[in-house]
């Protein structure tokens, strides 16, 4: 493997890694502060895949299409929470993750009769749709680096939002103590709606951002959750800087498995959990 | 946070009547059912089976697996394998066999989950299951996304399996084995200690129960199980895929105990004929002016298992103990 090919695997794992922290952060979020293991995240990553597909053809515009979207998913994620999530904080997880699943039989099935069941795709930008040179035969797509710069803004505008803020002083203060929280006259109820909507707005975005380069098909959330579970369980739950690292590990046994190794590509990642789980059975950065 | 929620671990003097009685009308049916009914109660059965080793991790040790299904599927695919493209293969050592390989894959799958709890747990059994999934998904020795066929149904010798009341019975049989098996486990000794780590594991460490290896124990023990449920599933329908051992056939069998109720075995017969009772029925619903209503039953099964996990969490059993209790409430 010569130097250019090893720069485009590295960034593609680093692009993937990225896209997994975003859909990674919301489920260990929703999961470190409201105590709910949720089986449709994976549906809300297809959602804005579909989203993007619909509103970038009605708008002629992808970045009109990515704040429409964004909006629509965080009132959707403030319906879903008052309707349906609040009332499973504190039921067994056995109960969420039945409701969670007949939730993604639900998703699926509203995708099918409002979108149909055919593979969409969606044009990159006329924008980014360039590539850069790296070698005589060998170039990196600019829309590729666009998607790691939007993922590196969210993930700092989460830190951020998280550690430097009010809003996050009281999230966190409700996550360590809900009843001393409520009683400092906090309204923890609105807090946990907002995290509920931030989480899924990251993977609505998530699936909005990648839809130029995986195309929008149904059940694309599936394969996609069980990745952000075994990044989750590698980062310890609750844990958005573990969800970080590990999704980057990820990322990277992933891409470099898959040219390196190709024939147990697919069990590689794990094989990567199984190792962790050894060592540590409670993820890399347990809260 | 896995509290017990419904455990009618003995079964009261009512329902152990209406369950012999449904045991009867088991034994009667293929003398009254028509051949596709039977084909049906058989597939029932099977699932039943599967849903009681599950039973044995989930209503008796607590432990909530979501990625059951790849024992089923291995045991399946294991028959498969064994049986030559010409020939029937017997019965008497593919079955054991195939069981044996579930059970291993589950000891070695087991040995890394049991180790993590609770919501670790449930993701780390899914992701594991999925990892078999995959590897028979796009490996084309494995079978690849098609899947394999099985051409002859095992031979046993002493009796046709060809023959699908013969299979019927066959099925009867085990699913009953298996029950009076898994009572009599739940009342001995190694089902006491796999209760107490349900109820408080950090007690039972602390009084001398090494609870990794009843947890690991059980996991085989419900993974074999499982694969007793597959291989059946193989023999019967003649035919493997990779969405045996998918996530959504290991959700179903969870919801299946959850319909019936925990941790009794009983219930988790009676969850698996209701939910695969549902399932046919939103596939079977007719076209309403042109709009095919149960092309959609994903549909109308994702709004069910919403409305019984929002309105009846502890299934049938429970709803029905509850009404039960109302009533000797009201009398006294």
């Amino acid at each position: 493997m010569d130097f250019a090919n090893f720069l485009i695997q590295l960034l593609n794992s680093v692009q993937y890694g990225l896209l997994l922290f975003m859909l990674a952060a919301g489920l260990t979020l929703i999961f470190g502060i409201m105590g709910v293991v949720n089986l449709a995240h994976g549906s809300f990553y297809m959602l804005g895949a579909y989203l993007a597909y619909s509103l970038s053809g009605l708008f002629g515009s992808f970045t009109l299409a990515i704040i429409g979207g964004a909006i629509l998913s965080v009132i959707f994620g403030l319906i879903l929470e008052r309707i349906l999530f609040r009332y499973f904080y504190h039921r067994d997880h056995l109960d969420q993750v039945l409701l969670t699943f007949g939730l993604i039989y639900i998703f699926e099935e509203s995708r099918s009769l409002l979108w149909g069941d055919d593979v969409h795709g969606v044009a990159i930008p006329a924008l980014l749709n360039g590539s850069i040179t790296l070698t005589e035969n060998q170039s990196y797509p600019v829309y590729r680096l666009f998607m790691m710069g939007v993922c590196v803004l969210l993930a700092i505008g989460l830190y951020l939002l998280i550690n430097k803020t009010r809003l996050g002083m009281k999230i966190r203060a409700g996550a360590f103590n809900r009843d001393m929280t409520e009683s400092l006259g906090i309204n923890i109820k609105l807090i946990h709606a907002v995290v509920f909507a931030i989480g899924v707005a990251l993977a609505t975005t998530a699936g909005m951002i990648a839809s130029p380069i995986s195309s929008v098909y149904p059940n694309m959330g599936s394969q996609v959750l069980i990745m952000c579970f075994v990044v989750v369980v590698i980062g310890g739950i609750g844990s958005v800087r573990g969800a970080l690292i590990a999704a980057l590990l990820v990322g990277l046994v992933d891409t470099f498995g898959k040219v390196l190794l190709p024939q147990v590509a697919g069990m590689l990642v794990y094989m990567l959990m199984a190792a962790v789980l050894l060592w540590k059975p409670e993820g890399l950065f347990k809260q | 946070m896995s509290a017990p929620q419904s455990h009618l671990e003995t079964l009261p003097r009512g329902i152990q009547i209406v369950l012999a009685l449904g045991v009867i009308a088991l034994a009667v049916f293929p003398f009254v059912g028509t051949d596709f009914y039977q084909q049906m109660v058989t597939r029932m059965m099977i699932l039943a089976i599967f849903a009681m080793s599950l039973d044995l991790l989930q209503g008796v040790t607590g432990l909530v697996s979501l990625g059951h299904a790849a024992y089923f599927g291995v045991a399946g695919y294991t028959l498969a394998f064994l049986t030559p493209e010409g020939e029937a293969v017997s019965l008497w050592w593919t079955l054991p066999v195939a069981v044996l390989a579930a059970g291993a894959a589950a000891l070695v799958i087991g040995f890394f989950v049991v180790r993590t709890k609770g919501i670790y747990f449930i993701m780390v059994t899914m992701a594991f299951a999925q990892m078999v999934f995959y590897l028979f998904f796009d490996n084309r020795v494995l079978g690849g996304s098609d899947g394999i066929y099985i051409n002859f149904k095992p031979d046993a010798g002493l009796f046709d399996l060809e023959n699908k009341k013969v299979f019927y019975y066959f099925t009867l049989f085990c699913l009953l084995a298996v029950y009076f098996f898994l009572r009599r486990l739940l009342w001995s000794p190694f089902g006491r200690a796999l209760a107490g780590i349900r109820v408080n594991e950090h007690r039972m460490r602390a009084v001398g129960f090494g609870s990794f290896s009843y947890k690991l124990t059980a996991f085989t023990l419900a993974g074999a199980l499982a694969g007793l449920a597959g291989y059946l599933w193989g023999a019967q329908t003649g035919f493997v895929n990779p969405e045996l051992m998918g996530f959504h056939q290991s959700a179903h069998v969870i919801m299946m105990i959850i319909l019936g109720g925990m941790g009794n075995f009983a219930g988790a017969i009676v969850g698996a004929f209701a939910f695969e009772f549902m399932l046919e029925l939103f596939k079977d619903l007719p076209s309403i002016g042109g709009f095919n209503v149960g092309k959609h039953w994903q549909m109308w099964m994702g709004l069910f298992i919403v409305l019984v996990i929002c309105f009846a969490p502890r299934g049938l059993l429970g709803l029905l103990q509850k009404l039960m209790h109302r009533k000797g409430a009201g009398n006294e």
